[in-house]
């Protein structure tokens, strides 16, 4: 078990590696960071030394060796744009993102994994049908359409709901979060669902596919044939072995989830990292891209490792070396 | 005295678009307890129907169409989905082929076996956990107090069937049905297992019914026996009976189809009494067609295949440290020798490295120590796939299972050209799809089926196109890799007359892989006896079966079904017609 983990840790920080190179590659090498931070009027000796105080006439190996260190204590430099450490423009947004990211997941699984449930059991019912139907659109509708639908429905024509941005929020302490009020809730609402519709949509079909191959395996006709109550083997047996295939797709889903926020958050005006990223991009905006890129790298390494361990907890037969097996 | 079970008059029906299949028609059966009733039949008699039947666990749209089903002199066929399922576990058990897949590979023994208990007979945690641990006693688990609380990929094939069997008895039911039991097991661990369900029956007064397709499994276990064919039941009678002197002609071609272990014939009975089968074609002369021509191969070496101190050894546990790897031997220094003309049988249980010297012959597998030489050729010294070509040409392979052996979405035609354009062997498309065409009608397929698809052929058929792909790069050696394991015995005669015609015809030496000794004593000139790896002996087959030298031959050889002693009528009649 911990040569697992150790092995996984170890795979992990290799990704992390790759992608702070890549992260710096852009920071160096992408345009002229100098360029980037002085006026017109700055003269070539002023030009040197400043290029010799940030230095960047290192040796590149020490150049990337700082940048990961600064990276990993969250040190990202300064934006070009804002003039402010990107560190604290990130702290600023990310809570946003955050918050957005995980209710849209929660909404995804507590509402998907049930509808992929009900509709393998109920393969030819009448409201199966009717979630199959729903989910195909889901799936096929462009994130952004489904978005600027439920502005102009729920917004424009009967305004119940805030079109853009987080509504007030609270700050706990470096926190900034909109769960704790009715304005931060409301705004929450159809950002949330436009972000959760294709995962949910995804999760239900996947788990409708897992489920049925699994209702077609020996153990659960052997289940039946002891008689034991429907509930007993969908839920206990035939679902638990569902979601062991499921856990490694939805785990990579939440990745997605959190990188894709982008384009919701552009229309829905989201004050979080992807509105960040997407003005960095228009201002060529580098260190605040390579926080972005680091940073989303970094929760799916997360991910993917949280996910790992679940396996290890969900299935036995994974854990036979530790134990010794037979 | 009311019997246990009493069927009269059972049909079950599948309807579909094409009209309502008839599954099972106007069966009757009786079952007394403690006795144990073998229903023998092909694939597709309608056996298992009977079992789901019973239960009430027909696949839909399957439905009893008629006649009644009475336990105890209750009628259950007529019962809604509640009342049944409370019959289900609690009165009637079942037990299904495939140990390996049967529990739930997410709980734990302990949590499965208080489950079904703790649901039928409300005993509470408790009580049920010590009911659970005296079960897996009594089919003889060892350490039950440890063992109960593992998962079942920590138990062996043979050990999750008692697991299964302890299931299936949970409840204390008083009918079991037994639905090919031990038809996934090994020899040894079937004998075992048919005998620990024998003594549970006697004990507990439990009535069973024991279907499956192997008659030596019947006539080791069953009291009595109900010959089904096509849905029908043929015959019902004592075990001694209906194999020493059966009355159906179905009856009487099946168990002549099945493979003597007591002596050696030149060909294999076919099951005569099947309808529809299609006709031999017309032979070939292969001495003037392709196949049998410029065989390119230099004539004469004595010794076709030779293998020397073949080892392979898998990984079993990873580790950054040499030291610290672990590796199962799956091969252990094996030397053999197959000569030009010869059928060379390997025999063995599962997981004996059988089919791992196979996958090294071919070079699925590269050996970790030794050496396989080929017509001369040390095939472990060739190095790129360009050079090993022509001599993995001229050795072709036939697998086990003729389902997935087969693309599914290839053509007849394109399956068996395949290797033939792969290794450049005809001029053109036509020069191919011409010898496709021959291939099939030697396997006794026909030219007709070259346009239709794998799926739309039997187990049997889909064997011949094996076949008939493995000739087509004209191969002088075939490794046969359990060739007819997966089919029913009739077939399995004509597909093993088949290899016998075209191993004579095309004078192919052959490796022929089995665990049943009956059909290698048929098969084979010579035998090597496989176990953990090592080759114990090797022997010229006749010697092998009338004085084996090693223990475990003689070990193997004792646990061969025994239907000599109930067929003495029949040998005897032979002999005096003799």
């Amino acid at each position: 078990m911990i040569g697992f983990i150790a092995t996984r840790l170890f795979q992990s920080v290799i990704v992390m590696l790759t992608v702070a190179l890549i992260a710096f590659a852009l920071f160096r090498f992408v345009g002229d960071p100098i360029n980037n931070m002085v006026g017109q009027d700055t003269t070539l000796e002023e030009r040197a030394a400043l290029k010799e105080r940030l230095g960047l006439n290192d040796p590149f190996f020490i150049q990337f060796a700082r940048f990961a260190g600064n990276a990993a204590q969250g040190e990202f430099g300064f934006s070009y744009q804002h003039r402010r450490p990107v560190s604290e423009l990130v702290a600023e947004r990310l809570p946003a993102t955050l918050e957005l990211s995980l209710i849209s997941a929660i909404l995804a699984l507590a509402i998907g994994i049930p509808m992929g449930v009900y509709t393998a059991l109920r393969r030819n019912g009448l409201l199966s049908r009717a979630f199959m139907t729903l989910s195909l659109i889901g799936v096929s509708l462009p994130t952004f359409l489904i978005g600027i639908l439920l502005i102009l429905f729920f917004g424009v024509i009967l305004r119940w709901l805030p079109t853009f941005g987080r509504g007030e929020v609270v700050d706990l302490g470096g926190w900034t979060t909109g769960l704790l009020t009715e304005s931060g809730l409301r705004s929450l609402i159809m950002p949330a669902i436009t972000l959760a519709l294709f995962q949910m949509t995804l999760i239900m079909r996947l788990v409708r596919a897992e489920m049925l191959e699994v209702l077609r395996t020996d153990f659960v006709k052997f289940a039946r044939a002891r008689g034991l109550p429907d509930r007993y083997v969908h839920f206990k047996t035939a679902l638990k072995n569902t979601l062991v295939p499921v856990i490694t797709i939805t785990g990579l889903q939440l990745g997605s989830i959190i990188a894709f926020a982008i384009i919701t958050e552009s229309v829905f005006q989201w004050p979080g990292m992807g509105l960040l990223f997407i003005q960095a991009i228009g201002n060529v905006d580098i260190p605040v891209m390579a926080a972005y890129l680091v940073m989303i790298a970094f929760f799916f390494v997360v991910i993917n490792f949280v996910v790992d361990m679940l396996y290890y907890a969900v299935d036995p037969r994974l854990r036979v070396d530790a134990r010794g097996g037979h | 005295m009311v019997a246990l079970l009493d069927i009269k008059g059972l049909r079950v029906e599948f309807p579909s678009r094409r009209g309502h299949v008839v599954a099972i028609q106007d069966l009757t059966l009786e079952l007394a307890p403690g006795e144990i009733l073998g229903v023998v039949g092909e694939s597709g008699a309608g056996k298992s129907t009977i079992g789901a039947a019973v239960s009430g666990l027909l696949e839909p749209p399957g439905e009893v169409t008629g006649g009644e089903v009475r336990l105890k002199g209750e009628r259950i066929d007529n019962l809604d989905e509640h009342q049944r399922r409370a019959i289900r576990g609690r009165r009637i058990g079942m037990i299904f082929q495939d140990p390996l897949t049967s529990l739930d590979p997410l709980q734990t023994i302990e949590r499965q076996l208080i489950d079904t208990i703790d649901h039928h007979l409300a005993v509470g945690e408790k009580e049920a956990r010590a009911r659970a641990v005296n079960l897996l006693d009594q089919v003889g688990i060892p350490d039950p107090n440890v063992r109960i609380a593992q998962y079942p990929h920590q138990f062996s094939g043979g050990m999750r069937q008692r697991v299964v069997i302890a299931l299936a008895l949970a409840a204390e039911p008083e009918l079991v049905i037994a639905d090919e039991p031990t038809t996934a097991l090994d020899v040894s661990v079937q004998a075992q297992i048919l005998e620990l369900l024998k003594s549970l029956c006697r004990e507990k007064q439990v009535g069973m019914i024991l279907i499956t397709h192997d008659m030596g499994v019947i006539a080791d276990t069953a009291d009595r026996v109900c010959v089904m064919y096509r849905g029908r039941v043929v015959e019902t009678g004592v075990t001694t009976q209906i194999i020493g002197a059966p009355r159906h002609d179905y009856t009487k071609s099946l168990i002549s189809a099945i493979p003597r272990p007591d002596r050696r014939s030149r060909r294999f009975p076919l099951v005569t009494y099947i309808e529809g089968e299609e006709e031999r074609p017309e032979k070939i002369d292969l001495g003037s067609h392709w196949l049998g021509q410029s065989r390119d191969f230099g004539a004469g070496e004595d010794v076709m295949l030779k293998a020397e101190d073949l080892r392979m050894e898998f990984l079993t546990q990873r580790s950054m440290w040499r030291s610290k790897r672990k590796y199962l031997r799956a091969v252990d220094d094996v030397s053999f020798e197959i000569r030009s003309g010869e059928v060379f049988g390997l025999v063995g249980e599962s997981g004996s490295g059988k089919s791992t010297i196979a996958r090294l012959v071919t070079g699925i597998y590269r050996p970790s120590g030794g050496s396989v030489t080929f017509a001369g050729q040390d095939l472990t010294a060739l190095k790129t796939r360009a050079e090993a070509a022509p001599w993995r040409r001229q050795m072709q392979m036939i697998f086990q299972d003729p389902f997935s052996s087969l693309n599914g979405r290839m053509r007849v035609r394109d399956i068996v050209a395949e290797p033939i354009h792969f290794h450049r062997l005809a001029g053109s498309r036509e020069e191919a799809q011409k010898i496709v065409k021959d291939l099939l009608e030697l396997v006794g397929l026909g030219a007709a089926a070259a346009v239709r698809f794998p799926h739309e052929f039997s187990g049997g058929q889909r064997q011949r196109i094996s076949i008939a792909r493995a000739l087509a790069t004209r191969p002088r050696f075939l490794i046969c890799d359990e060739p007819t394991s997966a089919l029913d015995v009739s077939i399995q005669a004509q597909i093993l007359n088949l290899l016998k015609d075209l191993q004579e015809q095309l004078q192919l030496s052959v490796l022929f892989i089995s665990h049943d000794l009956p059909v290698i004593r048929q098969m084979c000139d010579r035998v090597g006896v496989m176990r953990h790896g090592k080759l114990l002996e090797v022997a010229e087959t006749e010697t092998l079966f009338q004085r084996p030298s090693h223990e475990y031959s003689r070990h193997l050889l004792d646990l061969m079904p025994k239907l000599e002693g109930l067929r003495r009528e029949e040998v005897m009649e032979g002999q005096s017609v003799a």
